[in-house]
C-alpha cells in the first residue's frame, strides 16, 4: 500500500513539473529566459526543431513584455513553465502598462513601434510556433501570455 | 570575436553584415544606427548578409532584415543573404522573407549575383 502511495506520489508530483523564473526586464535578458525554458523541457526529450520553437515564442512573449510592457520603466518579467504529460505550457506576464486594443495587437504585422524596425510579428510567430496561445492584458496591470505546445508528436 | 556585435565590411558598392550567433532584439539595437551612418557615407547598392553564425533569430531579427531591405528597395537596390541554418530558415519562411531576399550557400555566391 505504501509503495502504491509513493508511486502515485511521484506520477502526482510528475504531472506538476513546474520552474518559475523572475528577471528585470532588461534586453540581455531575452536569451537568458528562453535558454532556461529550453533546458527546462528538455526532459521531454524533444526535436531540435521543436526547441527552436519555443525559444523563439518565449523570446517574442518575453521581448513584448520588455519593449511594450515595461519600455523605459524598469520591472519583472515573470515566467512560468510547466509540463504535464508531454504538453508543455509556458506564462510569460508582465506588470506593465498593458494593450489598449489586444485585437489590433495581434493583428499580423501590427506595431505601435515608430522607429521602422520591429516587425509587428511578434504574436503571429507564438501562433505559429507554439499548439495554443491565449493573451490577456489590462490597461495599467500588465499582460500575461499563456502558450502550450505538445512534444513528440 | 564579439558574439553581440555585427561586423561591417564594404566590397565597392555592396555592404556585408555579419550577423551575431543571436540575432533578437537586444543584439539588434545598435545596427540601425550603425547601417544608416554607413549609407550615409557611402554609395551602397546592395546589402549581404552574413547569417552564417547566426543560430537564433525572431521576429526582432525580421524587423531589422526587412528595414534594410525597404531601405534598399527605395533606392533601386538589393538585399542578399547567405549562410542560412535550420532556425534563420524556418523563420524567414513563417515571416515571408524567403522571397523579398534570396538566399545563396556561400559569400561568393552572393557577392556575384
Amino acid at each position: 500500500m505504501e509503495t502504491m502511495d509513493n508511486e502515485q506520489g511521484r506520477k502526482d508530483r510528475a504531472d506538476q513539473d513546474r520552474m518559475r523564473l523572475e528577471i528585470d526586464s532588461l534586453s540581455q535578458n531575452e536569451e537568458f529566459a528562453r535558454v532556461v525554458v529550453a533546458v527546462f523541457m528538455s526532459r521531454l526529450d524533444p526535436t531540435l526543431e521543436e526547441i527552436d520553437d519555443v525559444k523563439t515564442a518565449v523570446s517574442e512573449a518575453v521581448t513584448n513584455a520588455v519593449i511594450h510592457g515595461y519600455g523605459p520603466e524598469k520591472g519583472i518579467v515573470y515566467i512560468e513553465a510547466s509540463i504535464k504529460g508531454k504538453e508543455l505550457t509556458v506564462i510569460v506576464r508582465d506588470e506593465g502598462v498593458g494593450i489598449e486594443d489586444l485585437k489590433k495587437a495581434m493583428e499580423p504585422m501590427y506595431t505601435s513601434d515608430k522607429s521602422g524596425e520591429r516587425s509587428g510579428m511578434g504574436f503571429s510567430f507564438m501562433e505559429a510556433f507554439m499548439d495554443k496561445l491565449e493573451v490577456d492584458s489590462r490597461p495599467g496591470e500588465g499582460t500575461t501570455v499563456r502558450m502550450k505546445k505538445r512534444i513528440g508528436g | 570575436m564579439d558574439k553581440e556585435t555585427f561586423s561591417y565590411e564594404a566590397r565597392g558598392t555592396v555592404l556585408v553584415i555579419h550577423l551575431p550567433k543571436e540575432l533578437d532584439h537586444h543584439n539588434c539595437r545598435d545596427l540601425r544606427h550603425e547601417t544608416d551612418l554607413l549609407l550615409a557615407e557611402n554609395y551602397i547598392d546592395r546589402i549581404v548578409f552574413d547569417l552564417s553564425r547566426t543560430e537564433f533569430m525572431d521576429s526582432s531579427g525580421i524587423g531589422v532584415l526587412l528595414n534594410r531591405y525597404k531601405q534598399m528597395a527605395g533606392s533601386g537596390g538589393s538585399v542578399t543573404l547567405y549562410g542560412v541554418g535550420a532556425q534563420v530558415e524556418r523563420i524567414l519562411r513563417v515571416g515571408g522573407l524567403s522571397s523579398l531576399m534570396p538566399c545563396f550557400d556561400t559569400k561568393e555566391a552572393a557577392l556575384v549575383l
